[in-house]
């Protein structure tokens, strides 16, 4: 698969997503500066964690104006795969393409530790691998990170199984104890009505090896491969 | 605009000395300009020319098989192998910390992030060294919150992880916290870059953020102690966008790409005045300014202030003539400036324009060489006697010990600081294999099979009772730190804070310090390879403890042989390398149970101390140590608690006997030196017995893991405590102090 990862000024996830796609997983990756306004060719875009423009305004305010932006729309809305990380769900959220915000962590504090976050559906290209609950343990890192959308909103998403990802503790239960940012209904990604776009707060790049301490977020990568495949296979 | 004429008083202002202003007057042949005196005055202060400190920084081994590059330049750089080095540095930013705690600490991680890539790395890890008054007092959290918060914000922000580091409190650092930060990089070995101008006619180009007035005087400032008006000088602190610096370290990195850059030095203290005569005096060269090219965030700067502004995130590049669109180019795509404002000349002098009018014309040479150096007087303190008098038989046994291992677990020098590192992004790049909170951060190198494991320390409290072992204790245990992760110590850099150095006494401990850092580094052959000297660490004629922190970097030879303080598996053996003696001086147990900073510190044998770890890194390099911990604060009883409780996820108890006849306190709480507790399997006993007599080595069968108590028996003592009551003091414990759990 060719993956696009978006390099947005002061985005600072963008090497470690290049090395698991490309060294770990020995998919095509290339780095896509954000004043780049076609994104033709590529088949899964991923906007990388970090501090997009700085983040000294709302997080992912101004990334959000990026000229790169309209490409990542129209990919988007013609059903190619956007997976946003933490800085990148935020962005996306900023940009339209997923609902809710990202606030600040109640604790006021940015927080980088592993967390465990229980698939809640399997049914999206970016979790078709995994098994419905299964638990993952993957690290966040952030300081806004706090999942927040209105009722209505919220009732559609659940509706629509659009919660993708939930914080629970290790034996996947949910808890507020392990619901450290403090995020609406436990929320730790969610998905579009197309289910083609992701975006979650934790960094399943940071646990695709287990050298580093836990490599259950790689399921993500090749769910996103095996679904790539399923894909081009039908179309061809 | 008209300069001020040169008065007694402006010189006294710049803190010049009549000495050094006679010394002025040699080398330029005539009264300086206002510019001049200002250059002058940063150039000359203690911070950038270390005028009190170099006749005994001599004395440091700088050279060895792995070093690159010693002192002098903008970092130190180490051979790791495989066409790969390791360039790192460490510096200090406590006055700024002081007077603005978030900024003062921000920009410490922003001005030693650009001396790394400066050299061509990219930065992939910081470490940060902390000293803060006890957390009892107010004044004390808000300076560590503002701190910690700082650098989180902007460590975070600018793409380069905080692995780990170390947080130590005391009285002493209440008025004039420490805040060292070291900053490690990767580059390959024929990519290097160097802070010198060289050729004659090359463009001098000013890339990065603009100037304003930010931090005029940082330097000077930086060489003063503190009085009842520090915070007055708010001003002098600089501020800090990790945005910024963000941008201009990729724009760097892109630029050593290309085969145009000749020379490139960061503007940190002294700014433009610094880089600027610096490179020349490196390069041989001279260089020429015009600072009406220099861009600018205000209006109506004069010279003095372009020359003197320490506005952050600025870089001095020195290109091929014809390579200027390149430059400019590649910083336009990250919309940054690149201007050239002046060029490399053959006359050796610093010439500062403004438009046509020369403002300040310097012999760069004279300038950076022939700065002072003073012999201080030295004197031994007449209450040293007094501080080391202890008689053990005086102090009373505690009736339980229980007590006070949980006492010591809760005390915020042992305690975890998990909420310290978890507002640090310690993961970004991929490489943390062993991060926060065991001995030493292990990294792996991508591209190899090999890691580096780096460790900062230093026992401030052991420095002040005897300043020479105090010195060699910093090195050995980094050193050790780094053994017990699994590497092998390579080199150091290091931050040496201590008060004012025109007191005899305080010369004195740091002539002291230096020796024994000299002679530890000597022996474990671990050279020197760059540092900073933080004077002035006293506020109302009070010094800190006089503080050497050492920053060790190890060399994993693969990156399986990582290790990490906690028990792995139940059932598991517990020995001791290395022996215990009845040494409770300068412990922090005397310090939190008796209430006493008295008595020597603990011994130190540097011939003991590498054949310990010569055996440990033996031991693990031949796969039979499942956990390592170095044994130092709070002594035995504490590492062994440590080795129960620091992994959240699988926290293992321990049964330990105690057979020595040593006084109990001693035995479970003193800090004698050159000891390692492992846990291995017990079918590798033998194996590890084995290797210790090789070396020479004492090692004691203790105990065994299991269970979910700590059981800790002697001849006459029992502790036995389940491990969530341990859990509970040592977790606890700082959070507490911020009103958390």
């Amino acid at each position: 698969m060719r993956f696009a990862i978006i390099v947005f000024p002061g985005s600072n996830c963008e090497l470690d997503c290049q090395w698991v796609l490309h060294k770990v997983l020995g998919q095509e990756a290339e780095l896509v500066w954000h004043k780049e306004k076609d994104l033709k060719g590529y088949d899964c875009l991923v906007l990388p964690g970090g501090f997009a423009h700085g983040d000294y305004l709302r997080t992912g305010a101004v990334a959000r104006f990026s000229p790169v932006m309209q490409a990542v729309k129209q990919h988007a809305r013609g059903g190619g795969l956007v997976l946003g990380i933490c800085n990148g769900f935020q962005i996306l959220c900023e940009a339209g393409l997923l609902s809710g915000v990202l606030l600040r962590n109640t604790s006021l504090n940015f927080i980088c530790r592993d967390v465990y976050m229980r698939v809640e559906t399997p049914e999206t290209p970016f979790t078709a691998t995994c098994t419905a609950r299964q638990v993952l343990r993957v690290p966040i890192n952030h300081n806004e990170g706090r999942y927040y959308a209105d009722a209505e909103t919220l009732a559609r998403l659940k509706d629509n199984s659009q919660v993708v990802f939930r914080y629970v503790n290790s034996a996947g239960e949910i808890s507020d104890e392990a619901n450290l940012n403090g995020s609406l209904d436990h929320i730790a990604g969610v998905c579009n009505e197309q289910r083609n776009v992701l975006g979650l707060m934790p960094h399943p790049e940071r646990a695709a090896e287990t050298v580093l301490g836990s490599a259950s977020g790689r399921i993500l990568f090749e769910s996103i491969i095996s679904s790539g495949q399923a894909l081009s296979s039908t179309s061809r | 605009m008209k300069e001020p004429a040169i008065t007694q008083e402006i010189i006294a202002a710049h803190s010049l000395t009549h000495e050094e202003y006679q010394r002025i007057l040699e080398i330029l042949g005539r009264e300086p300009t206002f510019t001049e005196l200002g250059i002058f005055s940063v150039m000359w202060s203690e911070h950038c020319s270390y005028k009190s400190s170099k006749v005994h920084l001599q004395h440091f081994p700088t050279s060895g098989p792995r070093v690159l590059q010693g002192p002098g330049e903008n970092a130190g750089v180490v051979d790791l192998g495989e066409g790969l080095t390791a360039v790192f540095k460490m510096e200090s930013h406590n006055h700024p910390s002081y007077i603005e705690p978030y900024q003062g600490a921000a920009t410490g991680v922003g001005g030693i992030i650009r001396d790394i890539f400066t050299m061509g790395a990219r930065p992939i890890m910081l470490l940060d060294s902390l000293r803060f008054g006890p957390l009892t007092e107010a004044k004390n959290r808000y300076l560590m919150g503002g701190v910690v918060a700082g650098i989180s914000g902007y460590g975070n922000a600018v793409g380069v992880p905080t692995v780990g580091g170390e947080v130590v409190f005391d009285d002493c650092y209440s008025h004039n916290p420490l805040v060292n930060v070291l900053c490690l990089g990767i580059a390959p070995i024929d990519k290097l870059f160097f802070a010198h101008a060289g050729g004659i006619g090359n463009p001098v180009i000013y890339a990065g953020a603009k100037t304003g007035r930010d931090g005029i005087h940082g330097a000077t400032m930086a060489s003063e102690t503190f009085d009842e008006k520090s915070e007055e000088r708010r001003p002098t602190v600089q501020v800090g966008d990790p945005f910024r610096e963000k941008l201009l370290i990729e724009a760097c990195l892109e630029l050593m790409q290309t085969d145009t850059l000749v020379g490139v030095q960061d503007m940190g203290a002294a700014g433009l005045t610094c880089s600027s005569c610096e490179m020349a005096s490196r390069g041989g060269t001279g260089v020429e300014i015009d600072i009406q090219l220099v861009p600018r965030r205000e209006e109506g700067m004069s010279p003095y202030e372009v020359m003197l502004s320490e506005s952050q995130e600025r870089m001095l590049l020195v290109v091929r003539q014809g390579a200027e669109a390149t430059v400019r180019e590649i910083f336009a795509k990250y919309d940054l400036d690149a201007v050239v404002v002046g060029r490399v000349t053959g006359d050796g002098v610093m010439r500062v324009r403004e438009g046509k009018r020369t403002v300040a014309s310097i012999p760069a040479k004279a300038l950076v060489d022939d700065a002072p150096v003073y012999h201080r007087p030295l004197t031994r303190p007449a209450w040293q006697d007094d501080i080391q008098r202890l008689n053990v038989d005086d102090i009373p046994l505690p009736r339980d010990y229980g007590d006070v291992l949980l006492q010591l677990l809760a005390s915020p020098t042992i305690a975890s600081k998990a909420m310290v590192w978890e507002q640090y992004d310690h993961m970004l790049f991929l490489n943390t294999v062993v991060g926060p909170g065991s001995d030493a951060v292990v990294l792996r190198l991508k591209g190899t099979e090999k890691g580096i494991a780096v460790s900062t320390d230093g026992n401030g409290r052991y420095t002040f009772l005897d300043p020479f072992t105090g010195g060699m204790i910093a090195v050995a245990e980094a050193a050790r730190n780094v053994v017990a992760s699994g590497g092998e110590p390579v080199a150091i850099t290091n931050c040496l804070n201590f008060g004012d150095p025109t007191r005899p006494e305080i010369s004195w401990q740091f002539a002291e310090a230096v020796r024994g850092v000299a002679a530890a580094c000597r022996i474990l052959q671990t050279p020197v390879t760059g540092g900073n000297v933080s004077f002035y660490n006293e506020t109302m004629g009070k010094a800190v403890f006089p503080t050497p922190i050492v920053g060790m970097l190890g060399i994993l030879a693969h990156i399986s042989h990582a290790t990490t303080q906690t028990w792995k598996e139940t059932g598991d053996v517990v020995v001791l390398l290395g022996e215990t003696r009845e040494e409770l001086g300068g412990s922090e147990y005397l310090k939190v149970c008796h209430g006493m900073v008295q008595g020597r510190p603990p011994t130190v044998d540097l011939e003991l101390e590498r054949r310990v770890q010569g055996c440990c890194l033996e031991a693990i390099r031949a796969g039979l140590v499942r956990s390592a911990h170095d044994c130092s604060d709070g002594g035995l009883a504490v590492t062994l608690a440590e080795g129960c409780v620091s992994n959240p996820d699988k926290p293992i108890g321990v049964d330990v006997n105690l057979a020595d006849s040593l006084r109990p306190d001693a035995l479970l709480f003193g800090e004698s030196q050159s000891r390692i507790v492992l846990s291995l399997r017990e079918a590798d006993l033998n194996r590890v017995q084995a290797i210790a007599d090789h070396y020479g080595v004492a090692v004691t069968l203790i105990g065994r893991t299991g269970g979910s108590r700590f059981i800790c028996k002697g001849q006459t003592f029992h502790l036995d405590l389940p491990l969530s009551l341990l859990d509970q003091a040592w977790r606890g414990a700082v959070p507490t102090y911020f009103g958390q759990r």
